[in-house]
């Protein structure tokens, strides 16, 4: 599925910062399209700390990830960004003025502009370090599940603590020849409810329990897995005999296809202008945690100022015949802004104030 | 200013300078060294993950229950391992021994 999509500004990630960089662009009226690692926005805040409450937002004393990045969806509603999700950014090419930013699928994004804001680079599964476990996954190496039933009859283990591990015993316990759970402690983290069931079908026979147990080696042979080595923490070996191995040890960034776009780093993060967040490359600009300056912070926050100042250097490279008109968002003239979409808070900021002024 | 050594995943020692006030994670950084630190300290990943020699570990006492939740991502934990991100660094760990784990 190979599509060309043409747009003024291509944004890579869509945590927060790159969120907000879909306003920061709409607000100076250019459009963009998202590229997206992970199958939902919000970056780190979706992925690893949802519930988790901020307290470094200006204007909230205390937010719930999950909730700024819904906040921030809304934000740039208006300005009707395309999102590309579960594909990652592979390749940036240019020919004078237009860049290209071609996609995991194969499809292809034209701008004239491109935000990175890919925080410490795409998310992806944590990869158990074993000898020969690249060549195996898809095929006997697993990270997730698409369709329990293709594991019928095979014999499988779930190496991992979490709720993923759990879950994914218990559906597979109904189609695999065996299941085999290995985790390195005796406390599992997950739902109560899962906890239950998994000790049912332990106690029935359906799952068998391999604690305090880590991942040590595979055995494969013809590129294909036959058996698991395990180690007990006091040293012990042991060996599994399977023909897949689904590892759930959640998820982090790696830095990827990016690292080869052909811009400036420094170590794993892109070095930029810090007054115009413009990388090495004209028209590329780098925000949030993947950026590099001196006296930079890794904070949302930050993060949001740079979003700013790129979209603003932006424009000049999108609009280089268009002279640049301040104007607040506040400005009740602005043309860029659908005022209505943001209607219901700002009759919701009119009742605040009223009370407020009421109670003084 | 405390001194703690390092052995990578590669088997090369580091003889490192740690700030008291910071964390092992932000020294080990500073120094250089090659380890990740994906949440930036906020004990939301395990990429921060150092085993701490035997002879070392009374002296940095073991992980909370929330850094063994966290732990629960890495690979090759042992009983020593801690996350250094939980680390601070202080005068009483000079001299402090740990390794880097084997990376993917």
């Amino acid at each position: 599925m190979s599509h060309l999509a043409q747009t003024d500004i291509a944004i890579i990630g869509a945590g927060p910062i790159g969120l907000s960089a879909i306003f920061a662009c709409g607000h100076l009226g250019m459009r963009c399209h998202v590229i997206e690692a992970l199958s939902d926005v919000g970056g780190q805040c979706t992925a690893l700390y949802p519930e988790k409450p901020i307290y470094d937002i200006p204007g909230f004393p205390s937010i719930a990830a999950a909730d700024l990045i819904a906040r921030l969806v809304a934000q740039g509603r208006p300005f009707a960004p395309h999102f590309h999700l579960g594909q990652q950014a592979v390749k940036l090419t240019r020919a004078g003025d237009a860049l290209s930013v071609e996609i995991s699928d194969g499809s292809t994004i034209a701008a004239r502009a491109v935000i990175i804001a890919a925080g410490g680079g795409a998310f992806g599964p944590n990869r158990p370090p074993l000898a020969g476990i690249e060549s195996l996954e898809g095929t006997s190496v697993h990270y997730w599940v698409k369709d329990a039933a293709t594991f019928t009859g095979m014999r499988i283990v779930i190496a991992g603590g979490g709720d993923s591990a759990v879950d994914w015993a218990i559906a597979l316990s109904q189609y695999a020849r065996s299941v085999t759970l290995v985790h390195r402690r005796e406390r599992f983290r997950c739902a109560p409810a899962s906890l239950q069931k998994l000790d049912e079908l332990r106690r029935s026979g359906r799952i068998a329990l391999k604690v305090p147990y880590q991942l040590a080696a595979l055995k494969a042979e013809s590129g294909k897995l036959e058996a698991i080595e395990i180690n007990h923490v006091d040293g012990r070996h042991e060996q599994i005999e399977a023909e897949h191995l689904l590892a759930c040890f959640g998820i982090s960034s790696n830095l990827g296809p990016l690292r080869d776009f052909g811009i400036a780093l420094s170590g794993e993060r892109i070095l930029v202008d810090p007054f115009t967040m413009e990388t090495s490359e004209r028209a590329v600009f780098a925000v949030g945690d993947v950026a590099r300056y001196s006296g930079k912070q890794q904070l949302i926050v930050t993060g949001f100022a740079e979003a700013v100042t790129a979209a603003r250097t932006a424009y000049d490279r999108v609009f280089p015949d268009s002279p640049f008109h301040f104007q607040h968002s506040t400005d009740r003239s602005a043309p860029h802004l659908n005022l209505e979409a943001h209607k219901v808070d700002t009759e919701l900021m009119t009742v605040a104030r009223t009370a407020a002024s009421i109670e003084t | 200013m405390i001194s703690i050594f390092v052995l990578d995943a590669d088997g090369t020692s580091h003889t490192i300078e740690a700030k008291p006030g910071l964390t092992v994670m932000e020294a080990l950084r500073a120094a250089g060294l090659p380890l990740k630190a994906a949440c930036g300290g906020s004990l939301a990943c395990a990429t921060c993950h150092v085993i701490v020699a035997e002879k070392d570990f009374d002296r940095v006492g073991p992980p909370s229950e929330d850094e063994e939740d966290m732990l629960d991502q890495g690979f090759d934990v042992s009983r020593t391992s801690r996350l250094a991100c939980q680390i601070s660094v202080c005068a009483e760990l000079d001299g402090l021994s740990l390794r880097l784990p084997r990376r993917s």
